[in-house]
C-alpha cells in the first residue's frame, strides 16, 4: 500500500476500532478503505464528484453521492461514531452551518485543514501574493478553497458554538510535529487536525 | 438490421418460454392456475450457480434486454448499452436472465393469452398482477434455472421497484440489488400521468371494455396517446428542447392543425410505432403495478422498517435532469437503506436526457455501473472473477 496521506494517518490513530463513520469529501475513498482494513471500521463516504464516486466503488467502499452544502438531511442524530472531514471544510460554501451538522450526526467530529496562519502563507501575503504552498497548490483564480481558515479561526468559531476541543495536532507536510509547532501552532503548522464533540 | 453483429454484443438470441404448473396466488386475492414465462438468459451459469443475475424490466420493455433475434432485427435488446461481453453486466462472467413479466404481452401469460376457462383471450379479465407478485414469479423462476440466490437483481424505473421489492421479500436470495432510476412508490404526480394514459385507452371505442381482441381491432388512438403522454415524461425539458426546439417541419406556420412542429411529428411517429407493438390492455396493467407498488405500506408505511430485512448490498443510481423518478426519490431509498446499517453506495448522474438516460450510453454512469459490477464480480464463489 502507497505511503498514507500525513493528516489520514494520525486520524487512523484517533479513531477505535469497530466503530461506525461518516467520511464527509471521502474522495477516492483512501481513508475509509484503510480504517475497514486496520481498525475493522463499517460506515460510509460522501462524496460530490462522480469520478471519486467511482474510484471508491471500485474500492468497495461504500459512498453516497451528497452536495455537503445542503446538510446531512439523510443522516440520523448520533448515528455515527465519528464523523470525519479531510481537507474539506475550506471548499465548503457553509463550512459553520456543516459543523453542526457533523456534530449532529456523529458523537465526535474529526477535521483537518491547511492552516492559513502558516508562516509560509504570512510572508506571501506579507510581500502582496496570494500565498500557494505544497498543501495549498492552487492558483488564487481556480482554487476549490473558498473559505480559508487559520488554527485561532478555527478554535475561534469552536468557542462561539460552543464546541469543546478534545485533540489538537499541527503537523508539517512531512508527518512530522516539533516542539515548535506545539508552542506556535498557528505559526509553524501546515495542517491542523482537531477532535471535536458537541457540548 | 446489423450487417455484422458487433463484438460487445451478446449477439443472436433465442428466447425460450418455461411452463410453471403450480398456482400463483396474487396480492389482488385472484390466482393465476399456471403460467408461462417467456425468458432470454445470456453467458453461462457456473457450477455452482453463484454467477447469476436477473434483469427486471421496466413498463413497456420485455425479455429482449440485449442481442439480436436475427440479423433482419433493426434493432438489439432494450437495454444492449449495459449488457453483454465487456460491458457493466458483462456476460463474460455473469449469466443473465431476463424474463417478459406476467400480465406482459411479448410471451409470457397475460392479457393477450387464452384463459382456460373461457377459451378466449383473458383481455381485461386478466387479474392485476403486482411488482410483489412479479418477484414471486422471478424467484421461482429462478429456482426452476437452478439458482438458489441472485448475485445480483437488476433493473431501472418499474425495474429498480422490483429490485427493491426483491431485497425485502427474499433477503436470502439476493446478494447485490441495483436500483436505477426508480423511487420508493408513486408520488400523486406520477400516478396522474398513469391516469390520464388509461383513460387515453378505456376511452377509445375501438377498446370495447378490454375485448379488443374479439373485434379485431386496436384501440390504436388511445395507446397511442398514451405513449406520447409517456414519452414526454421520459424526456426532460432541457433535452427535449436541444433535440428538436421549436423547429417547423416546413419551415413556417401553416395556421392549421396539422403538423408543424418536429416535437408533434416525434411524438406522433413514437406514439404510433408503439400501437404496433404493445398491448393496450398490458400498458394498463402495467401502470396499476406503478400505482400500486409501495413496499413501506405493509411495514407501517415506513421503508425503514421494511428493509429491516434486507441483507443485500445495494447500488442506486439516479440521474440529475430525471423529474419523473427525481434523485429525490432516490435518496428516500438510499437513506431507509442507510438507517439498516446495510451496505449502500449512490451515484447522482449529471445528465440532460431525464428518465430515459438509464437506457443511454452516458458515459460516467456506464463507468460507475462497470465499478460496481466489478465488485458485484468479486463474490462469484470459485473466484473466476
Amino acid at each position: 500500500m502507497t505511503q498514507l496521506r500525513t493528516d489520514l494517518q494520525i486520524i487512523s490513530e484517533w479513531i477505535k476500532p469497530n466503530t461506525r463513520i461518516l467520511d464527509l469529501g471521502c474522495g477516492d475513498g483512501t481513508l475509509l478503505s484503510h480504517l475497514s482494513k486496520t481498525r475493522k471500521i463499517n460506515g460510509y463516504g460522501v462524496e460530490y464528484s462522480i469520478d471519486n464516486i467511482t474510484t471508491c466503488i471500485e474500492k468497495g467502499v461504500n459512498v453516497i453521492h451528497t452536495d455537503i452544502d445542503k446538510g446531512l438531511s439523510d443522516f440520523d442524530v448520533d448515528s455515527f461514531d465519528y464523523v470525519v472531514m479531510t481537507q474539506a471544510i475550506q471548499a465548503l460554501h457553509y463550512p459553520d452551518k456543516t459543523l453542526d451538522e457533523m456534530l449532529r450526526v456523529g458523537k465526535q467530529g474529526i477535521v483537518t485543514f491547511p492552516n492559513f496562519g502558516h508562516w509560509k502563507c504570512r510572508l506571501q501575503l506579507a510581500f502582496g501574493r496570494m500565498p500557494k504552498t505544497r498543501t495549498l497548490e492552487s492558483e488564487w483564480f481556480n482554487t476549490e478553497n473558498i473559505h480559508l481558515c487559520t488554527v485561532n479561526d478555527f478554535e475561534d468559531l469552536c468557542r462561539k458554538k460552543g464546541i469543546r476541543i478534545l485533540e489538537r495536532t499541527v503537523v508539517d507536510n512531512e508527518h512530522r510535529t516539533s516542539l515548535g509547532m506545539r508552542l506556535l501552532p498557528n505559526l509553524l503548522g501546515e495542517i491542523a487536525i482537531y477532535r471535536i464533540q458537541r457540548r | 438490421m446489423p450487417e455484422q453483429i458487433p463484438d460487445d454484443s451478446v449477439g443472436l438470441v433465442t428466447p425460450e418460454t418455461l411452463h410453471f404448473d403450480d398456482e400463483l396466488a396474487l396480492q389482488s386475492g385472484r390466482t393465476l392456475p399456471e403460467y408461462d414465462l417467456i425468458v432470454e438468459t445470456y453467458g453461462e451459469l457456473n457450477d455452482d450457480g453463484s454467477n447469476a443475475i436477473l434483469i427486471c424490466h421496466a413498463l413497456s420493455s420485455d425479455h429482449h434486454a440485449a442481442g439480436y433475434h436475427s440479423m433482419e432485427d433493426k434493432r438489439p435488446g432494450w437495454w444492449e448499452t449495459c449488457i453483454g461481453p465487456g460491458k457493466p453486466i458483462d456476460t463474460n462472467r455473469f449469466f443473465v436472465v431476463s424474463s417478459n413479466n406476467l400480465g406482459g404481452c411479448k410471451g409470457s401469460t397475460g392479457p393477450m393469452s387464452i384463459n382456460p376457462e373461457t377459451h378466449k383471450p383473458w383481455g381485461s379479465d386478466f387479474p392485476i398482477v403486482t411488482v410483489k407478485d412479479w418477484v414471486i414469479s422471478q424467484k421461482r423462476l429462478g429456482e426452476k434455472l437452478g439458482i438458489k440466490q441472485w448475485l445480483a437483481v437488476v433493473g431501472g424505473s418499474l425495474g429498480g421497484m422490483q429490485v427493491l421489492q426483491w431485497s425485502i421479500d427474499y433477503p436470502d436470495a439476493i446478494k447485490h440489488a441495483v436500483i436505477i432510476a426508480a423511487a420508493p412508490k408513486l408520488s400523486a404526480q406520477n400516478i396522474a400521468f398513469n391516469e390520464v394514459a388509461r383513460q387515453a385507452i378505456r376511452t377509445d371505442p375501438e377498446f370495447f371494455d378490454g375485448d379488443f381482441y374479439a373485434h379485431d381491432t386496436v384501440p390504436h388512438r388511445g395507446l397511442m396517446l398514451a405513449r406520447m403522454l409517456g414519452h414526454i415524461t421520459y424526456l426532460s425539458d432541457d433535452s427535449m428542447g436541444k433535440k428538436f426546439g421549436r423547429e417547423l417541419r416546413e419551415g413556417k406556420f401553416k395556421y392549421n392543425y396539422d403538423v408543424e412542429f418536429q416535437i408533434e411529428s416525434y411524438l406522433r411517429y413514437q406514439g404510433q410505432k408503439f400501437t404496433g407493438l404493445f398491448d393496450a390492455n398490458t400498458y394498463l396493467l402495467m401502470t396499476k403495478a406503478l400505482d400500486y407498488f409501495d413496499p413501506a405500506s405493509e411495514y407501517d408505511n415506513s421503508l425503514s422498517t421494511a428493509l429491516q430485512r434486507a441483507k443485500a448490498k445495494y447500488f442506486v443510481v439516479s440521474f440529475t435532469s430525471d423529474w419523473r423518478f427525481s434523485p429525490e426519490r432516490s435518496h428516500e431509498i438510499v437513506r431507509a437503506i442507510q438507517d439498516n446499517d446495510l451496505d449502500v453506495s449512490y451515484a447522482e448522474i449529471e445528465v440532460n436526457d431525464g428518465h430515459d438516460a438509464f437506457l443511454l450510453p452516458v458515459e460516467k454512469y456506464l463507468n460507475v455501473f462497470h465499478a460496481y459490477m466489478n465488485n458485484v464480480a468479486k463474490d462469484i464463489q470459485g473466484g473466476d472473477a
